[in-house]
């Protein structure tokens, strides 16, 4: 299984490089040079380096006991990609493809951006390591989200803000390839997710596998063994796959990934796109899309900006069609019923993304309650980043005033 | 006689191309996007591509909403178009509207509005409007079995691009594959009009014809005048001209008696460049 993709990029039907020619030469080299990388211990000791004293890796596994009480009979375990420098497992893909950048001998990275999370992690591998950076963001997003266009400009990255299409997360996507068909010989694209045409979503689930190998070796080591479940969210995939990747081949786990329902898979207002869409080609790889009987792409919804994409990764679909893992749909409203529950009970703030894959598992912890009840089954979540920046859509979406609830020291 | 020898490996648009040669100029192609400025505007526009001297061979652009290779001019003009409405299936009006003109006309389509419609049922329904081909700028033969099955079913031409980072390998891939011609991207960037052509262009010309002579080779990306068209002749076999064509039908269509007027004059000055370039 873990021998996929072939040669072509392709998982089973899904996958492969559908990009102009022009492209071709730059994904050819960029396969050789990470398989070549993928090989060199000098490659696997810096990056190991990075990820220990720049990103603070291995992140911890923490038991969600208060938590787990509204599980059923589940224990649920997180995976805290959330403690990450940055706040997500973003730095994890970063960090690899910005040394894959200098290996390379090329001097800038363009990347796209949907809320800003890969934008500011790109922005800050860059400052790290001296490479030029471009960020494309869709205008939409740039409006909605101007403290990470300013967070990226900090770290010296020029934001270009995308007024074609939709102007949100692919069109950015679609910028930055076209930028890349003309600049390709000084730059790389260090795409955020494990979509895209071949190489980028075999190399980028390389680079999140860390998530899985160090959760996998921690739940041997310190919590009696395998979980039963792991859970995870699915916008483009990359949590998911990191998370998945070195738990395929055990058949005793099963893979959930958990995508954003937004209003309602019912409604126009989602990103379900294993769920609710059907195969087709987008960005460069056959796989599921939300798209019209024309094969246009969908606008897609979710409160959560990094699950807000019409596509997904060609190893999910493929995942999903084989019946590996399976995919299922959690609602704005689900998601933040969690956000609020594990924010509550153990003190950590999930990012919105994250809170879909916990309010997927605390559903799961409850349907086998009832199904087995004998079981006392353990849910791996990766919870894949901080909610931090998530502040001002949970204000809204919990009508909170900002007022203080009382004041004292008054004297008037 | 012409130096294309081998007709079968011409198929339909590359003998148009091939007769052009013949006759010591190069061919004109000439792209519009489909449904831009409407349905009707957009066919309307197509046929003025065929009248007088004309277009050779006539691009019909299909938008898609996640355009890869087309720049700013045609992304605005085709998210425009489907905003209007513009479906897959009208590219075989306007396919008729062209062949009814006498011209040849070849589909610009990205891959996944084909895979969406059926390969198969798309290389019947344009063969049955008169369609000669098909240019696929975001599928290269390495990924096309199904195209390939498809326009060989129905008998369509099948135009790969290649481009200056292209390998020598993937250029005879990429010949080996083409019935009709090849589509030479000559600069390393994405559709619109520049001021001077690229010094790429003849290299990737000269490249293609020696890893196969017996295909016509187009040039595209960035030709906007007569000049630049004649500079293009002088080397390559067909002119592509798609973005400063878009750019006559400037009013959105307000006023498309003036818009088709102005297109017919760039055209004609187009095909007048096209004949010089050899003279």
């Amino acid at each position: 299984m873990t021998q996929l993709p072939d040669s072509m990029g392709r998982f089973g039907d899904f996958g492969g490089k559908f990009v102009p020619e022009a492209l071709q030469a730059a994904l050819s080299e960029l396969a050789e040079e990470f398989t070549k990388a993928a090989s060199d211990p000098t490659f696997a000791h810096e990056l190991h380096r990075l990820q220990r004293d720049y990103s603070g890796r291995p992140t911890p596994i923490t038991v969600a006991e208060n938590f787990s009480k509204q599980c059923g009979n589940a224990t649920i375990y997180l995976k805290r990609e959330d403690l990450n420098h940055t706040g997500a497992h973003k730095i994890n893909n970063v960090l690899g493809q910005a040394l894959l950048t200098k290996r390379m001998g090329k001097t800038r990275v363009i990347a796209e951006t949907g809320a800003g999370q890969h934008g500011v992690a790109t922005a800050t591998a860059a400052a790290l390591l001296g490479l030029e950076c471009r960020v494309y963001m869709g205008e939409v997003d740039t409006q909605r989200q101007a403290l990470n266009v300013a967070r990226m400009q900090l770290l010296g990255a020029e934001v270009i803000a995308v007024a074609a299409g939709s102007r949100t997360l692919k069109d950015a996507m679609n910028e930055a390839m076209r930028e890349w068909v003309s600049t390709v010989e000084t730059t790389h694209y260090l795409i955020g997710t494990v979509g895209g045409p071949h190489p980028f979503p075999w190399l980028v689930r390389e680079l999140q596998r860390v998530i899985s190998t160090e959760a996998r070796a921690q739940m041997i080591a310190d919590h009696g063994g395998l979980p039963d479940h792991v859970a995870a969210c699915v916008g483009g995939g990359s949590n998911a796959i990191g998370m998945f990747a070195d738990f395929i081949d055990d058949p005793s786990v099963a893979l959930h990934g958990f995508e954003a329902a937004g209003e309602g898979i019912d409604t126009t207002r989602h990103a379900a796109t294993i769920t609710a869409g059907r195969p087709g080609v987008l960005h460069g790889a056959r796989t599921y899309v939300l798209q019209d009987e024309d094969g246009q792409t969908i606008d897609s919804h979710s409160i959560s900006a990094g699950l807000d994409y019409p596509g997904v990764g060609p190893e999910h679909a493929w995942l999903a069609s084989s019946g590996r893992a399976t995919y299922e749909p959690v609602t704005d409203a689900e998601a933040m019923t969690a956000f609020r529950a594990l924010t509550r009970t153990e003190g950590i703030i999930p990012a919105i993304e994250s809170a879909h894959a916990v309010a997927g598992a605390q559903r799961l912890g409850l349907r086998l309650a009832q199904e087995q009840p004998d079981l006392r089954p353990k849910i791996l979540v990766c919870l894949s980043g901080r909610g931090d920046k998530d502040v001002g859509t949970a204000f809204e979406w919990f009508k909170m005033s900002g007022r203080p609830d009382a004041v004292v020291g008054g004297t008037e | 006689m012409s130096r294309f020898a081998d007709v079968d490996r011409l198929g339909i648009s590359g003998k148009v191309l091939a007769a052009a040669v013949d006759e010591g100029r190069a061919a004109l192609v000439a792209y519009l996007p489909l449904g831009y400025p409407s349905v009707d505007d957009s066919v309307a526009a197509f046929r003025a591509l065929t009248d007088g001297v004309g277009a050779d061979v006539v691009e019909i652009g299909v938008p898609y909403s996640d355009p890869v290779l087309d720049g700013e001019v045609i992304q605005h003009a085709t998210t425009k178009a489907l905003r209007r409405g513009v479906r897959v299936r009208d590219a075989f009006l306007a396919a008729e509207a062209v062949a009814s003109g006498g011209r040849t006309p070849v589909v610009m389509t990205y891959w996944n509005l084909v895979e969406q419609y059926g390969a198969d049922r798309f290389a019947r329904d344009l063969a049955a409007a008169g369609g000669a081909g098909v240019v696929t700028p975001d599928l290269t033969p390495d990924q096309a079995d199904e195209w390939i099955a498809a326009s060989d079913a129905h008998g369509l031409d099948r135009i790969f691009l290649v481009a200056p980072s292209s390998s020598e390998e993937r250029l005879a891939m990429t010949m080996r594959a083409c019935r009709g011609w090849v589509y030479a991207t000559s600069v390393m960037g994405v559709t619109g009009t520049r001021t001077q052509t690229s010094d790429a262009a003849p290299v990737i010309v000269d490249r293609a014809r020696r890893a196969d002579p017996s295909l016509p080779v187009g040039v595209g990306l960035g030709v906007s005048n007569a000049d630049q068209a004649a500079e293009v002749a002088a080397y390559a076999d067909a002119v592509i001209v798609g973005s400063a064509l878009l750019k006559c039908l400037a009013s959105d269509g307000a006023d498309m008696p003036g818009d088709l007027d102005r297109l017919r004059g760039l055209v004609d000055k187009l095909a007048e460049g096209v004949r010089r370039g050899r003279g």
